[in-house]
């Protein structure tokens, strides 16, 4: 039997749904416009006024607003709300290493755990279930999110965060965990570790909330047969709200995009144009219900197609494929978005030379970050000792800047390939999309 | 009196080794000592010669990463106990060793050890002081 959170809006019609988001569009556009003076001057260069926007029809109007912004309003440039109403931030990594600030309101609070306990309740979760939530908590959504989305449907919730999988593995055996929460890579490798150890009989997971990464079909399969779970994919982004922006149902044919919230359209990355229902490109939200952080046509860089046919678990929003790629030079690393300019950055800080070559691979299903970095006289050195702290203080900084561990390789000057155009600085050989 | 060591980045990979001997061996260059300190992707090598401003012009065309670094040569008598007896000086004087080699020449009472510290000048002193003098470059390139 399907379960939903929320079915009078999650199996709407579609002339409601439309009717909502109608109205809320108008609205948000206008407190957009009233309240954030970035949004304001956005709006005025296109020749765009808020009474122009009377239904979704007029939504191709407005300016499309991008991380560059994000980041050159940083922190407060665009909070849309006086300080006193906001309880919450979340931060993600911006291009340059200035991070993304997003900014939550109680009400915007509400709604993001609404939206994440509705993917749970997709993946079959109630009340009598026990959420094992191992998204990392902090800054990053994840944990905050899934957390959120628990405590409403009133699932008995671990907050474990992520690392220290003994301890994951004991709770989930000694709590009878029936859902987890993480990133697909880490579902994998608590599998493995699980198979390893033979607990198979004392785990009783039935199903898997995943996302933060990419990850294919095969490593879906690999999941739901070492941990005998149906393994359910999420999707969402800081700058929107966090995970459950869209989600999967019994279907496991696409994610449902939370439509009352959130109007997705999907546009050429190159003219900007809006493309056809069932054509890929890349994927572009506007919020019309969130108060503190509004942000309309954010280009997510996320490359994928949607889907407006019927599903068969009654749902009528719309579903988004997987991404299949991206329409910049982002990487996701670990669940972390890695841009190959704040790698640079800290080289150039560090006086090393601006060529260098990042490898992604994955083993055992966790990614490894390399970064190829040629040899300077500087940095050399007759003795290990030397050459190995430089090599760490480089590490330290990489780590600083992304959040995650980067391996340094030191290879041999000229050795890394200058090409004429573009550099090629990205070798990402894990095969995700 | 310190020698010249010429201390070159190679990466850790098959080849890169005898590329550079090929290199030598193509300017008609002597090597007097050779060590290596490695890491699982790159390694230090350390080389005495019998030329070392030609090696580093050489070096520095075929675009190597490479410093100079002076250290001290100490002949040691070729039977048991002669590098002890130094090593005892150095450490009842509190001279720290960052790494050190050993190489032998034509002549055969003589074995020679290479000591890289971090102060020369300190070294040479307490060595002498027992008697025991470093060579120097020329006396080095005519082994």
């Amino acid at each position: 039997m399907e379960h939903y959170y929320q079915p009078e809006i999650e199996c709407a019609s579609r002339e409601q749904i439309k009717a909502w988001q109608d109205e809320r569009l108008v609205k948000n556009v206008k407190h957009a416009y009233d309240n954030v003076p970035y949004y304001r001057n956005l709006m005025d260069q296109k020749g765009v006024k808020p009474e122009d926007i009377r239904s979704t029809a007029d939504l191709h109007k407005l300016p499309f607003i991008t991380k560059e912004d994000l980041r050159e309003a940083y922190p407060y440039g665009l909070l849309a709300v006086p300080l006193k109403d906001v309880v919450r931030i979340q931060s993600t990594s911006g291009t340059t290493g200035r991070r993304v600030v997003a900014f939550y309101t109680q009400h915007d609070l509400d709604l993001w755990d609404d939206c994440c306990a509705r993917a749970i309740m997709a993946a079959g979760g109630t009340n009598e279930d026990v959420v094992h939530v191992s998204y990392g908590y902090g800054l990053f959504t994840g944990g905050p999110g899934l957390n959120g989305g628990s405590h409403k449907v009133g699932s008995m919730t671990l907050p474990m965060s992520s690392g220290n999988t003994d301890r994951q593995i004991q709770f989930m055996c000694d709590l009878q965990s029936t859902i987890l929460c993480c990133t697909p890579s880490y579902a994998a490798y608590l599998g493995e570790t699980i198979c390893e150890r033979g607990l198979q009989d004392q785990i009783k997971l039935k199903a898997g909330i995943f996302g933060a990464e990419a990850w294919s079909e095969e490593m879906r399969q690999d999941i739901q047969n070492k941990l005998h779970i149906k393994a359910y994919d999420i999707y969402g982004l800081t700058e929107i709200s966090g995970p459950g922006v869209a989600f999967e149902c019994s279907a496991q044919g696409g994610m449902h995009i939370n439509e009352d919230h959130f109007i997705a359209e999907i546009i050429d990355p190159n003219t900007g144009e809006v493309l056809p229902d069932g054509e890929k490109g890349e994927l572009v939200f506007t919020c019309i219900t969130k108060e503190a952080f509004p942000l309309m046509r954010y280009r997510t860089r996320d490359i994928c197609v949607l889907n407006r046919e019927p599903c068969s678990c009654g749902r009528t929003h719309v579903r988004m494929s997987k991404p299949m790629g991206r329409s910049d030079d982002m990487l996701i690393v670990k669940g972390v978005n890695v841009f190959p300019s704040q790698i640079e950055t800290v080289l150039l800080n560090k006086g090393y030379p601006a060529n260098y070559q990042i490898i992604v691979s994955r083993e055992h299903n966790s990614d490894k970050l390399e970064v190829q970095v040629e040899m300077t006289p500087e940095m050399f050195s007759d003795t290990l000792t030397e050459v190995s702290s430089k090599e760490k203080e480089l590490i330290d900084a990489l780590k600083a800047m992304l959040g995650i561990y980067a391996k340094v390789q030191l290879v041999a000057p000229k050795s890394i390939a200058r090409s004429e155009g573009k550099a090629v600085r990205i070798i990402d050989n894990r095969n995700l999309y | 009196m310190t020698v010249k060591q010429i201390s070159v980045f190679v990466e850790n990979k098959p080849g890169q080794l005898a590329e550079f001997t090929k290199l030598l061996r193509q300017h008609n260059i002597d090597m007097r000592a050779l060590s290596i300190a490695e890491t699982p992707d790159f390694g230090i090598l350390r080389v005495i010669v019998d030329d070392s401003y030609k090696t580093a012009c050489i070096l520095k065309d075929a675009e190597y990463i490479f410093s100079i670094t002076p250290v001290l040569a100490v002949p040691i008598e070729d039977e048991a106990g002669g590098l002890d007896k130094i090593l005892t000086i150095l450490a009842e004087n509190g001279i720290n060793l960052e790494y050190t080699y050993a190489f032998i020449t034509r002549n055969k009472d003589l074995a020679y050890m290479i000591f890289r510290v971090t102060d020369n000048e300190k070294a040479m002193e307490v060595l002498s002081q027992h008697g025991i003098k470093t060579i120097c470059q020329d006396q080095l390139s005519s082994l």
